[in-house]
């Protein structure tokens, strides 16, 4: 092929994904976003509080339906996000690839952990409440049972190194449970939390369930953590001075708080403490009567 | 009645099924025929159409079946979990791809009517695959400690009331833990555990991960004595469940048993009584009652007891007995003609001790297996229809007055398997269910499945349970 019909390819836009659609930021900003030499790679949105207050309301919105489905429900949907992924494999191999400056074979690599990720969390959505749950041998004629149940919308800060695999280990156990999610995405590398908004739009996951905004922690943070209809926040990719001042915002309505930890490795076994960080438990009692001590009890 | 309910044929399409003219023994990723070549026909209950003819197995295929298990068994054992997960759900996804195939295979083969294969079986096949799936890269959650270790080769027998629901029982659970199987289908519907070893093919399971060996009881005893198999899975009989006891008696395998069943159905005289009516139906007429939880007695408040007697009849002459293919065929055909002799000796046992026999008219098909729907009144614990499992559409009705009366009657069995309570007071369903002894106890519902609902009797219905968290017990080394 000639030099002169070499096809010039053509770049995506690339929007927010909010309550199941793609907007681009209101306010009408983006920023630039490079590889790791500093070559152009996109102009991501920079979202505004106005579109964290927007996302928030399309979480609250998807929360009903959400941790109303059933856990088999959301653990089918759940690994359909994975065959989803799977079939996207190149495309986040590159994305992640230019993100993060790993060599193909490494991005890859992470990529793979992903969508395995996914479908670790896949496997937890019906058996949570059976490890976390239980009846209690209460000393009285009850029957007395514990659950979890998902605390609400979650806002969550992503990791702002691992823009791909930490950004799905801190969504993925969010969601598992039928919380709702509102994620900033990693400020340097937002693009491949841009394009998993892509992946969750065709996977059965309903609109709002998850919901992903490109932009500053700091300047979008602040208002989540202070919101009243925001239930729990991940600081995981919060900088220390940025975490405590969300914290301090957060403890207004007592937002559950997951401080950030350090992770040195994201591709280690999660366990089951970002699941557990993001539910209430509820305890039922019930009178059990009495039938006398005369029932058979052969 | 009945003139008033006529429904147009409503055949489901037996072309989504293609039956070989024969089969082999799936053994080490292969079909093979018997070292003896010997080979047996599985029939079609509803027409005793000859469906397809299938390669039995003997001690020889037993032997190679349990090496195959073997050999793959190191390598399987050793594979990271979260690899051994995703084998399970792409498992689990054929199956949803193919579950009206697998539906309409099961009916032809089983006799079920394609309502339930459809929307019973099938789904819940896949679900239990789906669920297991999960739990293989986090058995170290199961609470049986950090890092629970597979037991080795299981040997796992299974009934023809619900083929390839009970083979998902079984080999779900036990390869997500690490195990390696070889399965023997029970003699009468051998065809969806053979379609399941082609599923196992395009899910690109390992060789000899699965093994299937379709067979009489004899190849069932080869497999639970063979010396290489680590455990013994068993669904069916009492009384072979408890011949297997003794096999294995002095070895080191571990046991399963998922036995007989006399389900007690207690209704109060609280209870709403079309809701009651509708769990009194299902639960003894689903799968023509050839459920080991079926409730098949059913126990009456003695103030309720001709008002519930007048709905249930009414509603049991609005079922819909026939062709098993049909959408709106409620009632299919007895498996078997050696089944359908047992259920018929039985119900003549109820009339000869007095009992009061009564069917809806109901016309039987010519060709093929079939019993009516059958209801006893006047029966008390001492007759033989209220103590032994039928395993066919026939229910024994008993009356109580108090609950301590119920509780008593519902558990003077051998079996402890399951148990129905109909009330509107919570509390009452609360102290009733303490004292009841029986591993699966259902309230203002009945026959309620779930991968994540552990399922399993007490006393003679046999003992570990299936399903649930608790279903991994019996295939890890704890």
């Amino acid at each position: 092929m000639s030099e002169s019909t070499t096809r010039l390819n053509v770049f995506k836009t690339y929007k927010l994904y909010v309550g199941g659609k793609f907007p681009r930021s209101e306010s009408g900003r983006v920023y630039e976003v490079t590889d790791s030499k500093g070559k152009w790679l996109a102009n991501a949105p920079l979202s505004s509080r106005k579109d964290a207050r927007d996302a928030v309301v399309a979480a609250r919105k998807a929360f009903g339906g959400w941790s109303g489905a059933t856990a088999y429900n959301r653990s089918q949907i759940l690994y359909r996000i994975a065959e989803m992924l799977e079939g996207r494999r190149e495309q986040f191999v590159r994305e992640v690839g230019d993100a993060e400056g790993l060599s193909k074979s490494k991005a890859a690599a992470v990529v793979d952990a992903a969508i395995d990720r996914w479908v670790w969390y896949a496997g937890w959505t019906d058996k949570i409440g059976q490890v976390v749950g239980g009846a209690n041998p209460v000393a009285g004629p009850f029957f007395n049972l514990s659950t979890p149940e998902p605390t609400g919308v979650v806002a969550v800060v992503a990791p702002q190194e691992s823009s791909f695999l930490g950004l799905v280990s801190v969504i993925a156990p969010v969601i598992a449970t039928g919380n709702t999610a509102v994620v900033i995405a990693s400020e340097k590398a937002p693009l491949p939390a841009l394009s998993l908004g892509e992946v969750l739009a065709t996977s059965d996951l309903p609109g709002g369930v998850v919901n992903v905004l490109s932009g500053k922690a700091s300047e979008m943070g602040p208002h989540l953590a202070a919101h009243q209809d925001v239930n729990a926040i991940d600081l995981a990719g919060a900088g220390e001075a940025l975490a405590k001042e969300l914290e301090i915002a957060a403890a207004d309505n007592l937002k559950r708080v997951l401080r950030p930890q350090p992770v040195d490795d994201w591709s280690a076994d999660p366990g089951t403490s970002r699941m557990t960080a993001f539910l209430e438990t509820k305890t039922v009692w019930h009178p059990t009567g009495s039938l006398g001590a005369s029932g058979s009890s052969y | 009645m009945a003139s008033a309910f006529e429904y147009a044929p409503a055949p489901e399409s037996r072309s989504v099924v293609d039956i070989a003219p024969s089969y082999g023994l799936f053994i080490d990723g292969e079909f093979t025929e018997a070292a003896d070549g010997k080979v047996f026909k599985t029939v079609s209950p509803s027409s005793e159409e000859v469906l397809s003819e299938v390669a039995q197995a003997g001690a020889a295929d037993v032997d190679r079946a349990v090496k195959a298990a073997r050999k793959a068994f190191e390598k399987w054992s050793a594979l990271p979990g979260a690899e051994r997960a995703k084998y399970l759900f792409r498992i689990a996804r054929i199956i949803q791809e193919r579950s009206r195939e697998l539906a309409v295979l099961e009916t032809l083969d089983n006799g079920k009517p394609i309502k339930e294969t459809r929307d019973a079986d099938l789904p819940l096949v896949a679900a239990h695959f789906f669920y297991y799936a999960g739990w293989a890269d986090k058995l170290g959650h199961a609470g049986y400690g950090a890092n629970p270790r597979p037991l080795g080769v299981a040997g796992q027998v299974i009934p023809w009331n619900f083929p390839l629901l009970m083979l998902a029982w079984k080999i779900a659970p036990a390869l997500a833990a690490g195990n390696t199987v070889v399965l023997k289908p029970a003699e009468t519907t051998p065809l969806s555990a053979l379609f399941f070893a082609d599923i196992c093919r395009q899910a690109g399971l390992p060789r000899g991960v699965v093994n299937i060996i379709p067979g009489y009881g004899d190849a069932g005893a080869e497999l639970v004595a063979h010396p290489d198999v680590n455990k013994v899975a068993f669904t069916g009989s009492t009384a072979v469940g408890k011949a297997i006891a003794r096999q294995v008696a002095g070895t080191g395998k571990k046991v399963t048993l998922e036995l007989g069943g006399k389900g007690a159905n207690i209704v109060f005289d609280d209870a709403p009584i079309d809701q009651a009516v509708e769990g009194i139906v299902g639960g003894i007429f689903f799968n023509q009652g050839q459920v080991c939880c079926a409730g098949s007695r059913l126990l009456v408040q003695e103030s309720i007891h001709d008002e519930l007697l007048d709905s249930l009849k009414r509603r049991l002459s609005t079922l819909r007995l026939g062709d098993p293919l049909d959408k709106n065929t409620d009632i299919g055909a007895i498996n078997s003609a050696e089944q359908l002799a047992r259920i018929t000796a039985l119900a003549e046992t109820g009339e000869a001790e007095g009992a009061e026999r009564w069917s809806p008219a109901c016309e039987l098909p010519s060709a093929g297996y079939w019993f009516a729907p059958t209801l006893f009144t006047n029966v008390t614990q001492a007759h033989t229809i209220a103590r032994d499992e039928i395993f066919g559409p026939v229910l024994s009705v008993l009356t109580f007055r108090t609950p301590d009366e119920a509780v008593a009657k519902a558990n003077n069995s051998q079996y402890g398997l399951s148990a129905g309570i109909w009330t509107e007071k919570g509390s009452r369903i609360l102290a009733v269910a303490n004292k009841l002894r029986a591993g699966v106890v259902w309230a203002n519902t009945f026959n309620k499945f779930d991968p994540t609902s552990p399922f399993g009797g007490y006393k003679e219905s046999g003992f570990g349970r299936e399903g649930g968290r608790h279903g991994l017990e019996a295939y890890l080394d704890v």
